[in-house]
């Protein structure tokens, strides 16, 4: 069926995911969720020490087979040295890993069926780019015939059969990004372990590598773990996200619960902009482990939340709330009881398809409020020194009990 | 119009600068390597003579270059061809230096490759321990590995003393290709070392994690990458010791034995002992084009790497 214009010519060469050849429809994916599915892969109670320093700290976790699996976390998190353990370049302090069921302790990385894409990429610079693809199947003394397809085969995946015969010092940095690419694939690894793997692109390149990454990994069906600090990559190619703080896991969960659910202030923070706020729980509308309504004093300013109920009266909590859930406007709300404060604009973030409103509350505290730009007018209704009212329904809010 | 001339002048001044910082070395070579080189040239095509210089000057001034072009001879080169002595000892040299220099990447590669898989930290220790000997004069080291392996040298005393050797037994080194061997891989060890310690030492440690990563075993991995990612060192190092070698003196003289020819050491007595400039110019010319072959290997292999 025939569009009225052609996307594929005007957006094309930019990658637009519009534009591209869309893979296989994904499917609803969520083993985890099936208590009677195996893991692929088991970290068991794994503590990793490197001197006095404890870089894992009695971490487990489950990876499920063609599950694309993020290891989130800052630099020095304990997400690089996991993945090491996995593809064998350091051993577990304490603790196993099961792959399948079997524990690979001892087996040594050119015995493991995992492949890895280096962060700096590793390409062999004296090789050629078809050489460095056919590195792998060569150690496995495969018939030349079949090299030579595989490799064919790899180039056209990542799109370079004609720089087969470059050396990756004639490549750009996208280019040698989808060699490693290439490379660490050929030998249909088990498991595809990638530490960084798009740090170095540019952004356009880099959302672009994404999408194909989701396709390939689709496509191939195969599971792939990646490391990165890069939340909005984590986010985008994910079907979990295991974020993580000084050696230990925080939460698993998918994109959309990390996001919309953090289960605790430092997942909050870390993932997207939100405003939080301390505060002390003044009412529950129920029990502890039901869902209803939790009101929090924050320092005069009453706010509410509707979840699961972890904290009792008193407690000392958190709540939180996302700028984009934050409706800004010059109109007082019918009920300011709730969920609805006043100040002055203090400044005004332009991002294109979003502005970011900061608003200094009368008592000095300032908050956030992101708005969608819908319309192409340049002059905003709201601007520079108005008051505003912010308000948000009651399922916005979070009450954070970490 | 003012600005513009500035902008000239400004413009012009670094270019002179760039132009003298190029001409300072070339000077320097044109002073002290090309100007001796002709007058040995010079003396090679002169005749031997019993005088102070001890040969016949072809080129007096100027006026004199037809007399200069007749006089010209090759005679000495010829007699070089003549005399199987002279291609004998070229020969050995080149025989003597091609061992040594296997001998160096032997036993330098794995000190090196040691050095530079050292941790961080220690590395500057290390290196400085290589450069070390330096700090005493060469002939001083030669002479003392006269001490070490004459016949009642310190080897022996050692030997002697753990058992390996009775009381009255001599290890019989000095004054052989052996003592030459062992002197010349002494002498030479860290001008094979740094250079091949600074070819490891750039390689990236994710490059052999990765060959391991793609199934390849340590050992293998070391010849398919680290082996041809060092060779550029391989060849600077080994072309460093190799072309000083082929012309050494001082060791073959001080530790080789009467049948250890050298061309370096037939070169002194030609000089010094038959008192033939001419001739002994003549060697020295050949033994200059017999290293002009390795020395455009190694610089086209340079050119390559960069």
């Amino acid at each position: 069926m025939g569009l009225p214009f052609s996307f594929q010519d005007d957006f094309g060469r930019n990658g637009a995911p519009m534009a591209k050849t869309l893979g296989p429809v994904k499917r609803k994916f969520s083993p985890w969720t099936d208590p009677s599915a195996v893991p692929f892969i088991r970290f068991e109670n794994i503590t990793k020490r490197f001197g006095n320093f404890t870089a894992v700290d009695n971490l487990t976790l489950d990876i499920y087979e063609r599950e694309f699996f993020s290891l989130l976390g800052p630099s020095g998190c304990g997400k690089t040295t996991l993945m090491r353990m996995l593809a064998g370049f350091d051993e577990p302090t304490e603790g196993r890993i099961l792959l399948q069921g079997k524990d690979i302790s001892g087996v040594p990385p050119y015995r493991r069926p995992t492949n890895m894409m280096f962060q700096s990429y590793a390409l062999f610079p004296h090789m050629t780019v078809e050489k460095n693809i056919a590195f792998g199947l060569e150690q496995d003394k495969l018939p030349k015939g079949e090299i030579t397809a595989r490799v064919e085969e790899m180039l056209k995946l990542v799109k370079l059969e004609q720089f087969a015969k470059r050396k990756p010092n004639q490549l750009s940095g996208g280019q040698r990004q989808r060699v490693a690419l290439a490379r660490s694939l050929a030998k249909r690894p088990k498991v595809l372990l990638l530490d960084e793997p798009l740090g170095a692109l540019d952004k356009k390149l880099r959302e672009e590598t994404q999408f194909e990454l989701m396709d390939i990994q689709h496509t191939l069906g195969l599971t792939f773990l990646i490391v990165t600090h890069d939340q909005e990559e984590a986010m985008t190619v994910s079907d979990r996200i295991a974020v993580m703080e000084r050696g230990v896991i925080v939460q698993v969960a998918t994109p959309a619960e990390i996001y919309e659910a953090p289960n605790s202030r430092y997942v909050a923070d870390f993932i997207g902009d939100i405003n939080i706020v301390d505060g002390t729980v003044k009412k529950t509308d129920s029990a502890l482990g039901a869902p209803g309504a939790v009101t929090i004093d924050c320092g005069g300013l009453t706010f509410a939340a509707e979840q699961e109920c972890q904290a009792v009266v008193g407690d000392n909590v958190a709540y939180a709330v996302r700028p984009e859930k934050v409706r800004i406007s010059p109109e007082q709300p019918a009920d300011t009881s709730v969920n609805a404060v006043n100040g002055e604009v203090w400044d005004i973030g332009y991002l294109g398809d979003f502005s970011v409103f900061i608003v200094k509350l009368d008592d000095g505290r300032v908050m956030r409020a992101a708005q969608a730009n819908v319309s192409r007018l340049v002059d905003r209704p709201i601007t520079f020194g108005d008051r505003v009212w912010l308000s948000w329904p009651l399922d916005a809010g979070l009450v954070l009990t970490r | 119009m003012a600005s513009v001339s500035n902008d000239a002048a400004t413009h012009r001044g670094p270019g002179r600068a760039r132009w003298l910082v190029v001409l300072v070395p070339y000077v320097w070579l044109l002073l002290f390597f090309v100007a001796p080189f002709l007058i040995i040239l010079k003396i090679s095509l002169s005749d031997t003579a019993i005088s102070m210089p001890p040969y016949t000057p072809v080129f007096e001034g100027f006026g004199a270059i037809g007399d200069f072009i007749s006089e010209l001879d090759f005679e000495n080169y010829v007699f070089l061809t003549d005399d199987p002595l002279y291609i004998q000892a070229y020969i050995s040299s080149l025989r003597i230096a091609v061992i040594s220099t296997l001998l160096l990447l032997l036993i330098g590669y794995p000190m090196a490759l040691a050095m530079a898989r050292a941790p961080t930290s220690i590395r500057p220790t290390l290196v400085m321990l290589v450069i070390l000997p330096f700090w005493t004069s060469f002939l001083i080291r030669v002479y003392a590995w006269i001490g070490i392996l004459k016949p009642d040298g310190l080897l022996t005393l050692l030997l002697q003393t753990i058992g390996l050797m009775g009381p009255d037994d001599q290890i019989q080194i000095f004054r052989t290709d052996t003592a030459v061997f062992i002197g010349i891989v002494y002498s030479y060890l860290p001008f094979m070392v740094l250079p091949l310690y600074s070819a490891l030492e750039k390689m990236d440690n994710t490059l052999l994690e990765a060959a391991n990563d793609l199934g390849c075993p340590p050992l293998k991995a070391f010849w398919r990458i680290t082996f041809p990612l060092s060779l550029p060192g391989v060849i600077a190092g080994s072309m460093i010791c190799f072309i000083p070698i082929t012309g050494e003196f001082v060791i073959p003289d001080l530790l080789g034995g009467a049948d250890t020819l050298m061309i370096g050491k037939t070169l002194w007595t030609e000089f010094f002992g038959n008192r033939d400039w001419p001739l002994a110019s003549a060697v020295a010319v050949i033994l200059l084009l017999a290293l002009v072959v390795p020395i455009m290997i190694f610089q086209n292999q340079q050119k390559k790497v960069a």
